[in-house]
Formats: C-alpha cells, structure tokens, sequence
C-alpha cells in the first residue's frame, strides 16, 4: 500500500528540510575553512613559526605565543590527569551514589562544565593572579585557570571510560584476593585508558583555542621572548591572534589567519589522534 | 564497585588503601572548592560594588558608562546586548541543530552517520576566536552587506549573533539526538504498525517523547550562547548600546568583562569591581540555566533508560 500523493510529497519536502540542515552547518564550516587559508596561507612561513611579535608585520611572527602555548599545555595536561583521573576513580569507584553529598557533587560537575569560561578567569583573577596565591600573570597562572576550566570535562569522559569496563573484569579480580584499590590500578584503569586519553585530548583542544579567561587573567598581548619558566610573563596564540585582529591594518588580519590555520593544524592533529586512539583500542566487551 | 566489595567482603589488608581513597575524595572536593572560590571571588568585590552604587541604580539604570568621569552602572544595555546576540544565536541554532538532530537520529543510515557526525565535531572543536575572526572579516562584509545592500557598521549584534549561532548547532543537535535515540524502539515500531508515516512519527512521536531533551539542549544552548565573550568581543563592538536594532554595535555583559580587565580599571575602583558584579550576573543567570537542563535531561534519562 503507498502512501497518498499528498503525504509522499510532504515526507519528501520534510527530509529536504532536514538534509538542508546538515549541508548549511557544512557549507559554513568549509567557508570559515576556506576563507581563513585564503587570508593566511600567504604569511605562513618558517619565519613565521620563528619571528618574534613585531609592529612591523613583515616581520612579525608567533614564536613566543606558540612557546607561550606549549608551556600552558604541557602545565594542564600534568595537572588535569591526575585529579581528573582520581576525581572520576572516586565518583565511580567509591562514592555512594544514593548519597546526597555525592549527587551534589555530581551536579556541580555537570554544572562547572557549562559555565561560561569568561567566569573561570574572573576565579583566576581574584584567586590565582591576585589574592591567595598571588602568582602574578604568568604561566602557571593561565595553567592553573584553564586546567580547572578543562577538569569536569576530563572527569566525565574518564568517568565515561571506568563505567565502560565491565563488573565482571572488577569481581574476577577482587575474586582472586586482590584489594579494590589493587583492582582499580591493575584492571580498570589499564582498560580505561583509551576512553580517558581521549577525553584529555578533547579537553587539551579545548583548552588551547581558549582566549577569554587568558585576557581576564591579564596574559600580556605583547611579549618579545618566549617564556623559559612557569614563573615567566607569557602570551599565547589565540591571544596573540586577537591582538592582531584588533588591530586596522589588512596585513596584521593576514598574521591573525595565518596563526589561526598554525591552530587549527594543531587542533587537527590532536583530535585526529584522538578519533585513532578510540578506533584502536575501542573494546567491545 | 562498593557493592561487590562489600558482597565479596575484601579485607582491607594494605595500609595505603584508605590514604589512597582519601586522596582520590580530595580530587573529587577540588571540584567543590572550585565552584566555591568562584561565588567567594564574586561575592567579596560585588558586596563593595553595592556599597556604592545602588541595587536599584544597576538593575533599572539604561546607561552604562562606569569609566567616564561622572560613571553610571546601570546594566540594562549590557542585559538586553546579551539578550540580543543570544536570540539571534538561538534563532539561527536551533532549526539547524532540531533539523540536524532528527535527521541523525531518524533519518540517517549508519554510514551517512558516520559522514556527517564529524562535520559536527569538527564545528564544535573551531575555537571561538576563529568565528570571531570570520564574523568580523567575512560574515560582515561578504555576506551581510551584499544582504542589505548598504554598507553596515562593522561591530554589529547580527554577524556575531548568527555565527554564533553555528557554534552553538553541535550542543542542541547531539543533546537532542541523544534524547530521540532513547525512545524505545518499540514506540516507533507502534505507531508504523498503526500505519503512520515516517514524517508522522518523527514529528508525533518521537519529537514529543524526547520533548524535555530537546528542551534541555535549546536551554544548554542559550547558556552557551550568554556566555560566549570572543565572538561578541572580536564582531560586535563594544558600545553599550540600549538597543533592539540588530545593525548596531553592542556590548554584553561577557564582553565588558573581558574589555575592562584587559586593563583600563584600576584595581579598587568601583568600575573594577563592576566587573564582578556584572560577572555575578552572568554567573546566576548560567547557573539556573545549567541545573534547568540537567534536570531536564535526567527525566529523559529516567524515563527511558
């Protein structure tokens, strides 16, 4: 039995409507792409990569924001595993979820990971920057804001990962004498690398696009020298892109493009790691 | 797996045991902590914010100038700049994202899936500052001028509003696809078998059934969309204007923020501590959105899951 003319044509205007909606996000996605090479490619350089910042854009180029970067990331990432890591062994090993201090805890997590980032570098500010710790705006001031910006998000993929393995692998082990922690050590968490490792890559490419709290926290727009300690001053890409898009002239919005694809390249690559990673080792138990 | 340790009754023979699950409870706290330095730092300069300008002055007062040399803090501009951008944002994400989430979750085969989640991804992973950078240089100029047929000023509510819209498409598509892939299959399979078409049961069943996770998404969405700051600091402007009109420049509450610590307040004056109170109230206005959507997706979850 087919449907009557009426229906099949509205079915069909439907499922156009719907596929429109798929190719307008792709048509903008590949123009953002496609202008952006269009802007940069021409300033991409080694001199680029290597030129320090300048007021001449000839002569301008990223290296102490890319050093600037690599120190913020390098920072995080030995910050967010660890107490993402334990965080998550917690909440899914440990804690009671029937509890009511616990599901707060749950909640606030979720909630953490949608406040607006602007936030954490106003926490930075008065917390980090000023106040207690009184760092200064150095690096490991912009690590410290950004690892607790990216922390609920390594949380709960690493949370993700531990309630993947299945409770069979932890009774078998606990079966055989062993403690939970010794449980948690020598059988969850090696099976849970994979999940883990990519939620910290899909949190580290979050971290490294991340301007606002940077600005908030006073990261410098103009350093000569790529930092050589966490003590030091620093600038980072996305900040020094800004910096340069602020600025009138045409050349400098070029630089701008140019440090963006630099970006992109990165987070590429990063993230293709990532989707490698969870085809790889993805475990279907 | 308390449950199995407890059945299987593990003796807690090794010594680090406890000191090890105190420091696991210690990582887990940080998060707590967290979220409590940030209503401390917020709480702290907003109590002295309001020891010298009025609650009623702030929250009714349409100008808003706290660097000249006679300031006001009234917050509306900075409110209804918000409000602006966002509306745009939303109206442009979500048809897209509802468009984008019933077709992956209904509509799709496996292998288009496979195609067109990464599209996705990949718009979600583009950093904010390069949708800045492309509202302000191409939007702008290449799509919205030719558009109106008349120059436009270069900070404007709508670039940023639409842009930012399309960085909004991956949160309301894959929550609300989460929500439709939860219905049970068996209520889709129920209502073929009573003869409706596949438009019929997108749009009468599996719509309504997923309805407080489609809700979730469009509030997590508009969440976003209030906190964004780069797009709207890079595309909009910053002039706090008390305006609908979508052409012009706008300043939002993220937006002063990040302008005015970026360095001309001096810190104790009362234009710097208006950076908290304005951050106080980007803070409460997430915070209730954030725990809405929660609540919204934990019904779905119960109900079907």
């Amino acid at each position: 039995m087919r449907a009557p003319r009426t229906d099949r044509f509205r079915a069909g205007i439907f499922h156009g409507l719907l596929l429109s909606c798929i190719v307008i996000s792709a048509a903008m996605l590949v123009t953002l792409l496609l202008d952006i090479t269009l802007d940069g490619a021409g300033s991409l350089s080694f001199d680029f990569l290597t030129n320090s910042s300048s007021f001449k854009p000839e002569l301008a180029g990223i290296w102490p924001a890319l050093m600037g970067t690599l120190w913020l990331m390098a920072i995080v990432t030995l910050f967010v595993v660890p107490v993402g890591v334990a965080a998550a062994v917690h909440l899914e090993e440990y804690a009671d979820p029937t509890r009511w201090w616990n599901r707060v805890v749950e909640v606030n997590i979720q909630n953490l990971a949608a406040v607006p980032s602007i936030v954490y570098g106003i926490l930075g500010l008065a917390f980090i920057v000023r106040g207690p710790l009184s760092l200064g705006p150095v690096v490991l001031a912009g690590a410290l804001t950004l690892g607790l910006l990216v922390l609920p998000v390594v949380i709960i993929a690493a949370r993700e990962a531990i309630r993947a393995v299945p409770p069979s692998i932890r009774e078998a082990s606990l079966a055989l004498g062993a403690t939970q922690w010794q449980t948690i050590y020598k059988q969850v968490l090696p099976a849970a690398i994979p999940g883990i490792a990519t939620g910290v890559i899909l949190a580290l490419s979050r971290a490294i696009g991340e301007t606002a709290p940077l600005i908030v926290i006073g990261a410098a727009s103009f350093v000569a020298f790529a930092p050589s300690s966490p003590n030091d001053v620093f600038t980072a890409v996305p900040i020094q892109m800004f910096e340069w898009i602020s600025r009138p002239q045409e050349e400098f919005h070029q630089l701008a493009a140019a440090g963006i694809l630099v970006l992109m390249a990165v987070l590429l690559a990063m993230n293709s790691v990532a989707i490698w990673l969870r085809n790889r080792y993805e475990r279907k138990w | 797996m308390a449950t199995a340790a407890a059945i299987l009754g593990v003796p807690r023979r090794r010594r680090g045991e406890q000191a090890i699950k105190g420091l696991l409870l210690l990582a887990a706290l940080l998060s707590v902590l967290t979220t409590a330095g940030i209503v401390v730092a917020l709480v702290e300069e907003t109590v002295s914010f309001f020891g010298e300008v009025a609650l009623t002055d702030f929250v009714t007062g349409t100008d808003w100038s706290p660097l000249f040399a006679e300031p006001s803090f009234g917050v509306l501009p900075l409110v209804t700049g918000t409000l602006l951008v966002s509306a745009i944002a939303l109206a442009v994400a979500t048809p897209i994202g509802l468009g984008a989430a019933v077709y992956l979750a209904e509509y799709a085969s496996p292998r288009v899936r496979r195609a067109v989640k990464p599209v996705l991804e990949l718009l979600a992973g583009v950093p904010t500052i390069v949708f800045g950078y492309f509202a302000l240089l191409f939007f702008t100029p290449e799509v919205l001028e030719p558009l109106f047929g008349e120059p436009l000023q270069g900070f404007n509510a709508l670039s940023a509003g639409v842009v930012m819209g399309f960085m909004i498409v991956p949160t309301i598509a894959s929550v609300s696809e989460d929500a439709m892939s939860a219905v049970p299959a068996a209520l889709r399979e129920g209502a073929f078998g009573l003869g409706a078409t596949k438009l019929q049961v997108a749009t009468r069943v599996v719509f309504p059934a997923a309805l407080s996770g489609v809700v979730a998404s469009f509030v997590l969405g508009a969440s976003r969309a209030i906190g964004e700051t780069m797009i709207v600091l890079i595309a909009a402007g910053l002039q706090p204007n008390f305006t609908a009109d979508p052409r012009k420049s706008v300043e939002t509450m993220t937006t002063f923020v990040a302008a005015t610590a970026k360095g001309d307040a001096a810190v104790g004056s009362v234009a710097y501590e208006a950076i908290f109170a304005v951050g106080t109230v980007l803070f409460v206005l997430t915070l209730l959105m954030n725990l809405l959507s929660i609540r919204f997706v934990r019904r779905y979850r119960q109900v079907y899951e």
